[in-house]
């Protein structure tokens, strides 16, 4: 018998009646002694997820978010001591949720909660001074040499839904007039010196940014944005992206 | 002897924690600490929340750390664990400790891990002769890589188990022998534990190795009752420390002398001044014992 493997599987199938060879000094079921370890389980995981997703729960109240958290937990307990990470494709159960069909962008703000985690946690990497890759930039002959390293918290999100106005809306106890949620938005997640930044940008800085995080050169970066938007505006996409400090480094290729 | 009155960044950089009254260090009241300096002996911090690249957590901690003495407390280890440590958790610490050079690493007799899954709870193993041989493995491992000497916390546990052949004292008495680490006084797991398994606070407490104590917790407790409707405390570190575990405190301290005591709340986190005052009344308990020994 290999006890903590009995104890591990009981403890996170609550149907499953408690593992054998347990018991009480003072002669009571050990079940429910052993449900104070389910219980622990249980709840410090899910408080975990709440802690990660506040406005997924939010859009739907505290009993579902829990009721949904506690099978996910359920289904995919943690693999990493590392609790922070916990929840990482919380998302991608919640869009196969069939209860959670009824809030249609609900994965999506999980998705957009989960990239604020991320970039609250990345590396520390320098920023470049503002003003000065503003120079550094105006001073190239051409964009074709030119590589941009973005900070490690830069990432991008692209939904059908308006992420970026309904996870705004909960971020203020002021009511919201109108908010549209069927139609689409991206939003840029960034930390900018300790603060998570949530920005919405049209997709072609999307394409932008994510051809920079590809190692693309500025040119074809340039080139991919404007083929996924004819609009694309490159002043105002690196402008967003230098003053809110998202820069780390300019490379010159001789 | 009096209690240490260094100033701050000094007092940081001690080799050992102070024998003075801790806290546990909440998101909440960064701020004001950062802010206010107050006079509390050192802060203790759960090491898993820093194991991240970057951002805000490494920012504050490192401010904390230039100013108090820092107490590093693993919950992910799972020392008690059937397998082997995770290899890559011990190199995390040992990035840690590098970085932040805290006044002490301490963790716990219990496990959390099994097989790919963490179940992020401080899990009872059965004390045989077995478990024993695995513990003291594994702390001599924990040693061994992070170049130093950890602390060993007595758990609080539910139930126990028919395989037992050992006493949990007897079991950590003998792993602190063999290992030569030190222990972790959680007093109120001593009284959780004893109230939940009907034995003697204080004989449980005299049956421990109290020469090897370097460091005391104290911490609240919730009630419940188990099948028999008989009294089944849960530590759950949400409460204000019960006067109960204040009397066991001072019976540890007559025995121990004066010991770097941590006052930790997780749950329902109070204001910063709240948890001060219990602090400061572990300080003159210090004091106290300081004075008359």
């Amino acid at each position: 018998m290999n006890l903590q493997e009995d104890f591990a599987k009981a403890l996170l199938a609550p149907d499953q009646p408690c593992p054998d060879g347990l018991f009480s000094n003072n002669g009571a079921d050990p079940a429910s002694r052993f449900a104070v370890y389910r219980n622990n389980v249980h709840s410090s995981l899910i408080n975990a997820l709440l802690d990660s997703y506040p406005v997924t729960r939010q859009l739907v109240g505290d009993g579902f978010f829990r009721a949904m958290a506690g099978l996910y937990v359920q289904a995919y307990p943690p693999t990493s001591p590392l609790l922070n990470e916990y929840g990482s494709d919380l998302a991608d159960f919640i869009q196969g949720f069939a209860p959670a069909a009824t809030v249609p962008y609900l994965a999506d703000i999980a998705r957009l909660e989960r990239l604020r985690v991320n970039a609250y946690h990345a590396a520390d990497t320098p920023v470049a001074d503002p003003q000065a890759v503003i120079n550094q930039l105006q001073q190239l002959p051409s964009l074709g040499s030119v590589s941009l390293q973005l900070h490690p918290s830069v990432a991008t999100l692209q939904s059908n839904y308006a992420v970026v106005a309904l996870w705004a809306a909960h971020q203020t106890t002021d009511s919201v007039a109108s908010l549209d949620p069927w139609h689409g938005q991206s939003a840029l997640v960034l930390r900018n010196g300790l603060e998570v930044e949530v920005f919405c940008i049209d997709a072609g800085c999307v394409t932008f940014i994510n051809s920079l995080n590809n190692a693309w050169p500025l040119e074809m970066a340039v080139a991919y944005a404007l083929d996924a938007s004819s609009e694309f505006d490159l002043h105002q996409c690196l402008g967003l992206l230098i003053s809110h400090r998202a820069i780390t480094h300019i490379k010159v290729q001789p | 002897m009096t209690l240490s009155s260094l100033p701050n960044v000094a007092q940081a950089q001690a080799p050992g924690l102070p024998r003075r009254a801790g806290l546990g260090l909440k998101s909440e009241h960064l701020a004001e600490v950062l802010a206010t300096l107050p006079d509390i002996g050192f802060f203790e911090v759960h090491a898993e929340n820093y194991m991240v690249a970057g951002g805000p957590f490494h920012h504050y901690l490192g401010l904390i750390r230039e100013q108090y003495p820092l107490s590093l407390h693993g919950v992910g280890l799972s020392i008690g664990g059937e397998g082997p440590l995770n290899q890559d958790h011990l190199a995390r610490l040992a990035v840690l400790i590098e970085r932040y050079q805290p006044q002490s690493f301490s963790e716990h007799l219990a496990w959390s891990s099994h097989g790919p899954v963490f179940l992020n709870d401080l899990l009872p193993l059965a004390y045989d002769d077995a478990a024993l041989k695995r513990v003291c493995e594994h702390i001599d491992q924990v040693q061994t890589t992070l170049k130093r000497r950890m602390l060993l916390e007595n758990p609080s546990t539910y139930l126990q188990f028919q395989r037992s052949t050992l006493d949990e004292t007897d079991f950590i008495s003998e792993v602190i022998r063999r290992t030569g680490c030190g222990l972790l006084l959680d007093v109120n797991n001593v009284y959780v534990s004893c109230i939940n398994h009907q034995q003697d606070p204080l004989a449980y407490l005299d049956a421990l190795p109290l020469h090897a104590v370097g460091e005391i917790h104290l911490a609240g407790f919730a009630e419940d009752s188990d099948s028999l409707g008989d009294r089944l405390l849960i530590d759950d570190h949400g409460a204000p420390i019960d006067n109960a575990v204040w009397h066991l405190y001072q019976q540890a301290l007559q025995r121990v002398g004066p010991v770097a005591t941590l006052i930790e709340r997780d749950n329902d986190v109070p204001a910063l001044h709240v948890l001060q005052a219990e602090v400061q009344q572990a300080d003159q308990h210090l004091l106290a014992v300081a004075v008359h020994s």
